[in-house]
């Protein structure tokens, strides 16, 4: 990171309690401008917790959690931190994009609508300029001929392409993909890891939970290794992944690579 | 390479013969018919010979102007109910899902009420309501009253049947439209909070129109019911297509044909509802099946056309 340059996440001593369960044990994690960080590890290790912390699906219980300079669900003002409401949350989280492992398109509408509504409802940008930019979109990760088509009607492959669009039409300055290909059929991962290395090439500022490791070493920027709420490594992902420095993540490697 | 051959179809052979084989007898289906014959042509037998169904007497009465009249009452009421029963059910069911403790007591306080309570009392109630308020002022609450009304002006029979029958009818459609609600896959308004969209838009553009799929069965079933429901507002009273049977049938002293007449009334208009029911099942499928299920009349068609007719 250039000196000066403001980073886009910032995690200070994150924590996160379920009931008397610590998903996450402080946190601390800095994601530059352009920067595409994979973060892998076994399930339960809190990954996707935190990935849904950062556009506020889940709360923090302490510790600092900042997007772009601006704390995360809060306003400060002076020493005292204030609740944000429910619009000013919708406001913030028109910046950040987010990817699921479900594709969680929505079923009553046709791919083209699904890539339109949010940008329509929720920032009310004019219908002919979303329309034009949701088609550019849909070429773009190549389903420019299914833009008619429901969900239903789609590849699991297609579904994740789409959802990627439709995260895309809001412009964000930061995109969350919560392992995105989890849910696919082995054949159908490649043309989905082919969109996101497309949108790294571009410039975006990316943060993936997965466990391709292939993806994570050819386009990732920085791997994190998370295990039981802790960050274990972190640095070079051909680094950690050939030359891994704790125990536990020697251990990870070793049964997913 | 030889045991692959083998699996392999020949290419340039002929298709094999088409399998010829005895299909499986079904005797009982026989027998069953021919019990269920007898049994229908006895009904009918009997509905034809004996003069007590009094047909000749039904048929000039069937469209009298007072019970054509009734019919058309009866209709939009069923309407009119069902409005004020599905808009004031999902106000209720939103108030319900709310995360504010105060809107989802009030919420279940008025289910607790109007859903405990049986229909034809509460018709009543609003019908008698003068007796209980001789009139209903509008001011200051505990203080000076600006304006007062005559509770009879204010609640004429025809607003007495409407709130009796729509706001017990709300109660049930809040339950059903909640349960649609919470069949909606979580994933839905997390991907829809995700993209920014505000809770209300959430639930207007993401979760209804699916909840939509889970709630129209029932709805229609409701829509059924209440058109038999609206029966009872002649105990209000209210004039509608029973009373008005029932009326026929003490001034001529022939109840029981008239209460045929009224019978075969309403079968007719929940055949017509049933129809409608279809059709909005068939609108809210889309996007959840692949290929739409076709209409009747498209399955006429593809039938004739497959025999080429």
């Amino acid at each position: 990171m250039g000196a000066g340059e403001r980073p886009m996440v910032q995690a200070e001593q994150v924590h996160k309690w379920y009931g008397r369960f610590e998903v996450l044990k402080g946190i601390d994690l800095e994601v530059a401008p352009a920067e595409v960080m994979c973060i892998v590890g076994p399930s339960g290790s809190g990954k996707s917790t935190f990935l849904r912390c950062i556009n506020h699906l889940e709360r923090i219980h302490a510790g600092r959690l900042s997007v772009d300079g601006h704390l995360v669900g809060y306003r400060e003002k002076g020493d005292k931190l204030y609740e944000m409401r429910d619009r000013e949350i919708a406001r913030q989280r028109l910046d950040i994009g987010m990817v699921f492992q479900r594709f969680n398109l929505f079923p009553h509408m046709t791919a083209l609508q699904n890539v339109m509504e949010a940008p329509l409802r929720a920032k009310g940008e004019p219908k002919h300029d979303v329309r034009l930019h949701a088609l550019a979109l849909l070429e773009r990760v190549g389903l420019a001929d299914r833009a008619d088509s429901y969900p239903s009607q789609l590849s699991g492959g297609q579904q994740q392409r789409v959802a990627i669009a439709r995260a895309l039409c809001m412009r964000p300055k930061l995109m969350l993909f919560d392992e995105p290909t989890s849910a696919l059929d082995p054949e159908l991962v490649g043309e989905v890891l082919d969109v996101m290395r497309g949108l790294a090439e571009s410039g975006m500022t990316m943060i993936v939970v997965t466990h391709e490791m292939g993806f994570a070493r050819e386009v990732g920027d920085s791997l994190v290794f998370m295990d039981e709420g802790r960050v274990v490594e972190a640095g070079d992902p051909r680094e950690v992944l050939t030359n891994p420095q704790h125990e536990r993540t020697r251990a990870f490697l070793s049964k997913v690579l | 390479m030889s045991t692959s051959a083998e699996v392999r179809p020949q290419v340039g052979a002929p298709p094999p013969e088409p399998i010829k084989a005895i299909p499986v007898r079904h005797p009982g289906r026989w027998v069953a018919m021919g019990v269920i014959a007898v049994l229908v042509a006895m009904l009918v037998n009997s509905v034809v010979t004996n003069p007590n169904w009094a047909w000749d007497f039904q048929l000039e009465n069937a469209f009298a102007p007072p019970v054509v009249r009734g019919v058309l009452t009866t209709l939009w009421l069923t309407v009119a109910s069902m409005l004020i029963g599905v808009t004031l059910g999902v106000i209720l069911a939103i108030m319900r899902l709310s995360p504010n403790p105060v809107l989802s007591g009030s919420a279940w306080c008025y289910v607790w009420v109007f859903r405990g309570t049986p229909v034809l009392v509460q018709l009543v109630i609003w019908g008698n309501l003068n007796s209980l308020y001789r009139e209903i002022s509008l001011g200051v609450p505990f203080g000076t009253a600006l304006t007062t009304f005559q509770t009879r002006d204010l609640i004429p029979p025809i607003a007495a049947a409407l709130l009796g029958l729509g706001l017990n009818e709300a109660a049930y459609m809040s339950e059903i439209i909640r349960a649609g609600i919470l069949s909606v896959d979580e994933g839905q308004s997390e991907a829809a909070s995700a993209l920014g969209m505000s809770r209300m838009q959430t639930l207007r553009r993401i979760v209804l129109p699916q909840a939509m799929r889970v709630v129209v069965p029932p709805t229609g079933n409701e829509t059924i019911s209440m058109l038999k429901t609206t029966s009872l507002v002649a105990y209000v009273p209210y004039v509608e297509l029973f009373f008005q049977t029932s009326a026929i049938g003490s001034r001529t002293f022939r109840p029981f044909p008239m209460l045929v007449t009224a019978s075969l009334w309403y079968l007719a208009m929940t055949s017509v509802l049933m129809v409608g029911q279809y059709y909005i099942e068939r609108y809210y499928a889309r996007g959840s099946v692949r290929e739409l299920p076709a209409t009747p009349l498209q399955k006429v068609r593809m039938r004739l056309s497959r025999r080429g007719i």
